[in-house]
């Protein structure tokens, strides 16, 4: 069995269906990378395994363990939608920083903040407070951004702020982290610092979905791709396969388009 | 000597009474009003509908009105209950009360809608952002989104907070106390000081408007640091 195994996720929005049936599997470590055109359901299905969209029909397991499943958990409460969020981190196309924080807080709000809820002993909670301090610092030299520690947003530049925003997925060391358009929101002489820091990443052997616009760089990190139309994913493969040789001619229309440089 | 005596204490005790009346409406609408604003956006239709049609009423009639009737209605349903509810405070301190009453009713309604515009321009990333972190719906609200919406709020709420302080005034149509109605009341009684009561007591307005143009505006640069 998969690492992580998603089967028949479907969704829709009023009479639009956005998944018709999306089925994918990937092994621990691995790089899978969604490509495909505006519209296709990438991002909606990134929102699906994160639980922002409760999927219509479908089933979604990690380890082997059934974390949702459409026919028992239609209507989950908020915390058990926490729980299943948590196997997730999500990087956004707009950053999403908190703002009014600097960049360790942003890092290690959450994890303070599910601390908290513990109650432990004042002891035991100044320790963990420093262990949590200590990973952010961590994650934060793995990102290159050591010292802009006590930097707020306003002050970063996007590719800062999207490389704080990996760190602070990290800090809750997700099951698989996913990525919605990572760079899409950068000035091109930035988008290589954050490709950079997930290239880095792979080499750290953590699991990752990116659904992205960067062929060339989804061509290089990817183990597997996935080129989604329509709501299914019309062709999937590793790399060479999608990129070289095409099968289906809506992804040789997609990558002739894509790749066109002028 | 004279001018002191007749003019100024009176005028000191009216500002107090003033005073009294803008403190304590703030202190109870400020967080009243972030609660309507929450019942304003409750999915529990019910809820919702009360919390609107609140707002749309008192929005809807003059503060002045309002004062009036919460005034009077005590007396009234116990007149109509028959058994004469005895009050156990003094005639004046209920006006003042009812007046206070209404005036939080009244600047709730006000500031639940600039609350609820503040937390509506709050973009959706910020919520996603705290989900996907794991964040409950209130550390979500109390530790992302709070201190965003101050920010974007301070300027149409100091703008009310400021016609507050004027319209303490209003209170005239039940009792004699606030600043306004004593200034009035000199003037119509004592008319070789002229306007100066009346000139005076808009010193004072400015003076307390003054003052708080500056504490808003220290509030306002103290959230510089960041952002929204």
């Amino acid at each position: 069995m998969a690492f992580f195994e998603v089967k028949n996720i479907k969704k829709q929005f009023g009479k639009t269906e956005v998944l018709k049936g999306i089925d994918f599997s990937m092994e621990k470590g691995q790089v899978l990378s969604i490509i495909g055109s505006s519209g296709s359901g990438k991002t909606t299905l990134l929102r699906c395994l994160n639980f922002l969209e409760t999927p219509d029909m479908g089933t979604i397991a990690i380890n082997g363990e059934t974390i949702f499943d459409s026919i028992k958990h239609k209507n989950l409460k908020d915390n058990e939608l926490r729980e299943r969020r948590l196997r997730f981190g999500l990087v956004f196309q707009s950053f999403n920083l908190f703002p009014q924080y600097t960049v360790m807080e942003n890092i290690t709000l959450a994890p303070i903040l599910q601390l908290k809820e513990k109650k432990l002993e004042k002891e035991e909670y100044k320790h963990r407070v420093e262990e949590i301090q200590t990973n952010a610092k961590v994650l934060l030299d793995r990102v290159n951004l050591t010292e802009k520690c006590g930097f707020y947003p306003c002050e970063l530049s996007g590719g800062q702020q999207q490389r704080v925003a990996i760190a602070r997925a990290l800090a809750l060391s997700p099951d698989i982290l996913c990525f919605d358009e990572p760079t899409s929101a950068l000035d091109p002489e930035l988008t290589g610092e954050v490709l950079h820091v997930i290239k880095e990443l792979k080499s750290a052997d953590s699991t990752m979905i990116i659904v992205t616009h960067e062929m060339e760089f989804a061509k290089n990190v990817s183990d597997e791709v996935i080129f989604m139309a329509n709501g299914v994913i019309e062709e999937q493969g590793t790399p060479k396969e999608v990129f070289e040789h095409p099968q289906s001619p809506l992804t040789q229309a997609f990558l002739n388009k894509s790749m066109e440089t002028f | 000597m004279q001018f002191i005596r007749i003019v100024i204490f009176p005028l000191l005790e009216g500002l107090l009474y003033t005073g009294l009346i803008f403190l304590i409406t703030l202190a109870a609408s400020l967080p009243l009003g972030l609660l309507l604003s929450f019942g304003s956006k409750s999915k529990i239709k019910p809820i919702s509908m009360l919390t609107r049609g609140l707002v749309w009423v008192i929005r809807g009639t003059p503060l002045m009105l309002q004062i009036l009737c919460l005034d009077i209605a005590p007396g009234l349903i116990s007149q109509a209950l028959g058994c004469g509810i005895q009050f156990a405070l003094r005639q004046e301190w209920q006006h003042f009360m009812m007046v206070c009453i209404a005036f939080t009713i009244n600047y709730s309604c006000y500031f639940s809608e600039i609350y609820r515009g503040g937390i509506q321009s709050i973009p959706a990333g910020q919520y996603e952002a705290a989900q996907v972190l794991g964040m409950t719906k209130s550390q979500t609200f109390s530790k992302v989104v709070f201190l965003q919406v101050i920010k974007r709020i301070i300027a149409p709420m100091s703008n009310e907070i400021i016609t507050l302080v004027k319209d303490t005034a209003l209170a005239s149509v039940v009792i004699h106390l606030d600043l306004f109605t004593v200034a009035k009341g000199i003037v119509n009684t004592n008319p070789q000081y002229f306007l100066w009561p009346l000139i005076i007591s808009a010193a004072f307005y400015l003076i307390i408007n003054g003052l708080l143009t500056v504490l808003l505006g220290k509030l306002e640069r103290k959230l510089d640091y960041f952002k929204v």
